[in-house]
């Protein structure tokens, strides 16, 4: 009996000294700076002066704040937009490589290379090809005849040359999550399609999407929380302009915090994105459970 | 219909790669080439001077060894860490272990950009701003990483612990000896995938960097962007550089990233 006890004893210790160093850099930067960001929302804080104690105003000003407003509008857009894109082609380029075909490894490789080029080289590479005056796509439009686009002097035309770059980028990891999902589906489902004379575009549409429903369900989610976190393309590439057209919540809160140096302001606005982020997961985690339980 | 699908399937190839051919063109082109008339889709000379001019007046052998420097360290510590945690929740008992387990994984969904102030006040009041460190320590708490070693772990059979523990070894032996030769493939995709979430780490750089010779590739990059503003030669020729190690890295370990990847999706 004792010797049982200290045994569990020992190990308990062992856990918890090889759990120890993850402990201590978690609580230090992750659940401390998630218990103060909410306590500095509440202060105003101009430049490194000291902090100012002003209860809900920051979430006041924001409710009246029209570049906040422009930001959120602008976050959602560029999401509603890039995520169905990057799922459709990635779903096409699943499809597309998941038979048999000479070179597939290769091809599958260079579809999933852009995902591990930095946002910032990707920002540069984008900022040069939709280069206004000089940029390959203009010249190439311009040929053809439909051009030049003002990609950098309006709203819109910046919003989708940022959604082009994020398709670029995207669409490798949803194409390798709906390859091994496709390997998922029992080969006798399709057989018995064949079988029963179904089209391949009915197979496709009554079959496969259906059965890829979860899969589908878990990169729209997947792709709405990292759409929310759009950083380095935006930054490099637009800079959030022209105007605030690219504005997203979080070059505005970076802008706020470390431009503007209202930090108090910019934490409030984490909270807001915090909120955000935490409904999404609890829908996703809601769906999912009933799911399992059905 | 299969010869329709492989050259739909190398046209798309073509296009993904396009632009990765575009930044050489560039970066071996005269600027005056890439803005007179006329639509050239190849170089028409080859000069390198966006190679050797910026290389001469702004310090990117600095930026580039900050970036080995941070990306090196913080792989070896994250890595470590996450290995010895993931051991701890995935098969030793300890008091507290499913709460810690889930507050963990519960930081994954928090955007970077909620915690960046009150973290950037903790790496202030270790003194740590402008330093290497200030750039690696923040980041050591890598929730994905641990999750994976976790899951990794959950699979390694009980009766091989509790085999070398009937040998009377101790358990950071047993963690040694036994578990971590079993171990490969998941610290093949951990070092990885670290190495490239730390190399293309931009964010958090540009804030916590602030001196141009402090500065990582990446944040480097955004200065020169500022510097050339429409010469674009010299920028594509040092993103380019930029991009070699991770691209090196793809090409010698493409299956663990395409394995890993796929394995975060499914669940």
């Amino acid at each position: 009996m004792a010797t049982v006890r200290t045994r569990r004893a020992r190990e308990a210790l062992t856990g918890l000294a090889f759990a120890a160093p993850a402990v201590a850099v978690f609580a230090v930067f992750m659940f401390w700076p998630l218990i103060q960001v909410f306590w500095i929302s509440l202060q105003q804080t101009r430049g490194f002066g000291i902090a100012k104690w002003v209860g809900l105003q920051n979430y006041q000003e924001i409710l009246s704040d029209k570049i906040f407003w422009t930001a959120l509008w602008n976050t959602a857009l560029y999401t509603a937009i890039s995520v169905p894109l990057c799922l459709v082609a990635g779903l096409a380029a699943a499809l597309l490589l998941n038979r048999r075909m000479p070179a597939r490894g290769l091809i599958r490789a260079v579809y999933y290379l852009p995902a591990v080029i930095s946002g910032v080289s990707s920002a540069l590479i984008g900022a040069w090809l939709f280069n206004e005056d000089i940029g390959l796509v203009n010249r190439v439009l311009d040929v053809v005849g439909l051009g030049p686009v003002p990609w950098q002097s309006e709203g819109v035309p910046a919003l989708l040359s940022l959604v082009a770059i994020s398709l670029w980028i995207g669409l490798g990891f949803n194409m390798v999550v709906y390859l091994a999902a496709l390997q998922g589906i029992p080969r006798e489902v399709f057989e018995a399609a064949r079988c029963d004379g179904a089209s391949r575009w009915a197979t496709l549409r009554r079959i496969t999407i259906p059965q890829l429903g979860p899969t589908t369900f878990f990169l729209i989610v997947i792709g709405i929380i990292n759409s929310f976190q759009v950083f380095d393309i935006v930054y490099v590439m637009t800079g959030g302009g022209p105007g605030n057209s690219t504005t997203m919540l979080v070059t505005y809160a970076y802008s706020a915090g470390f431009e503007q140096r209202q930090q108090g302001y910019a934490s409030a606005i984490g909270v807001v994105l915090y909120l955000i982020v935490l409904v999404m997961t609890i829908v996703q985690w809601r769906v999912n459970k009933r799911r399992d339980v059905a | 219909m299969t010869r329709y699908r492989l050259a739909f399937a190398i046209t798309g190839a073509v296009a993904m790669l396009f632009p990765v051919y575009w930044m050489v063109v560039t970066a071996i082109s005269s600027s005056a080439d890439m803005r007179g008339p006329g639509l050239h889709l190849w170089p028409t000379s080859v000069r390198w001077e966006n190679l050797t001019d910026p290389l001469s007046k702004f310090p990117y052998g600095m930026w580039a060894v900050n970036s080995v420097f941070i990306a090196v360290v913080a792989v070896v510590l994250t890595v470590v860490i996450n290995l010895m945690a993931g051991y701890a929740f995935a098969k030793l008992r300890f008091p507290g272990r499913n709460v810690l387990f889930i507050l963990i994984i519960s930081t994954l969904m928090v955007p970077v950009q909620v915690v960046m102030v009150p973290q950037f006040h903790l790496v202030v009041d270790f003194g740590l701003i402008g330093s290497d460190w200030g750039v690696i320590v923040p980041r050591l708490a890598e929730a994905f990483g641990l999750f994976m070693a976790r899951q990794f772990m959950m699979a390694i059979p009980d009766e091989l612990i509790e085999a070398a523990q009937c040998d009377g070894s101790s358990q950071w032996r047993i963690f040694r000896t036994v578990v971590l030769p079993l171990c490969r493939p998941l610290i093949a995709v951990l070092v990885i995938f670290t190495f490239m979430w730390r190399w293309n780490e931009f964010a958090w750089p540009l804030i916590v960097l602030k001196d141009p010779e402090s500065y990582t590739l990446q944040v480097g990059l955004l200065f020169l962007k500022n510097q050339y503003g429409q010469d674009y030669g010299s920028l594509m020729a040092m993103s380019l550089l930029s991009m070699i190690p991770m691209i090196i890295v793809f090409a010698l370990f493409q299956r663990h990233f395409v394995e890993g990847m796929a394995r975060s999706g499914i669940k």
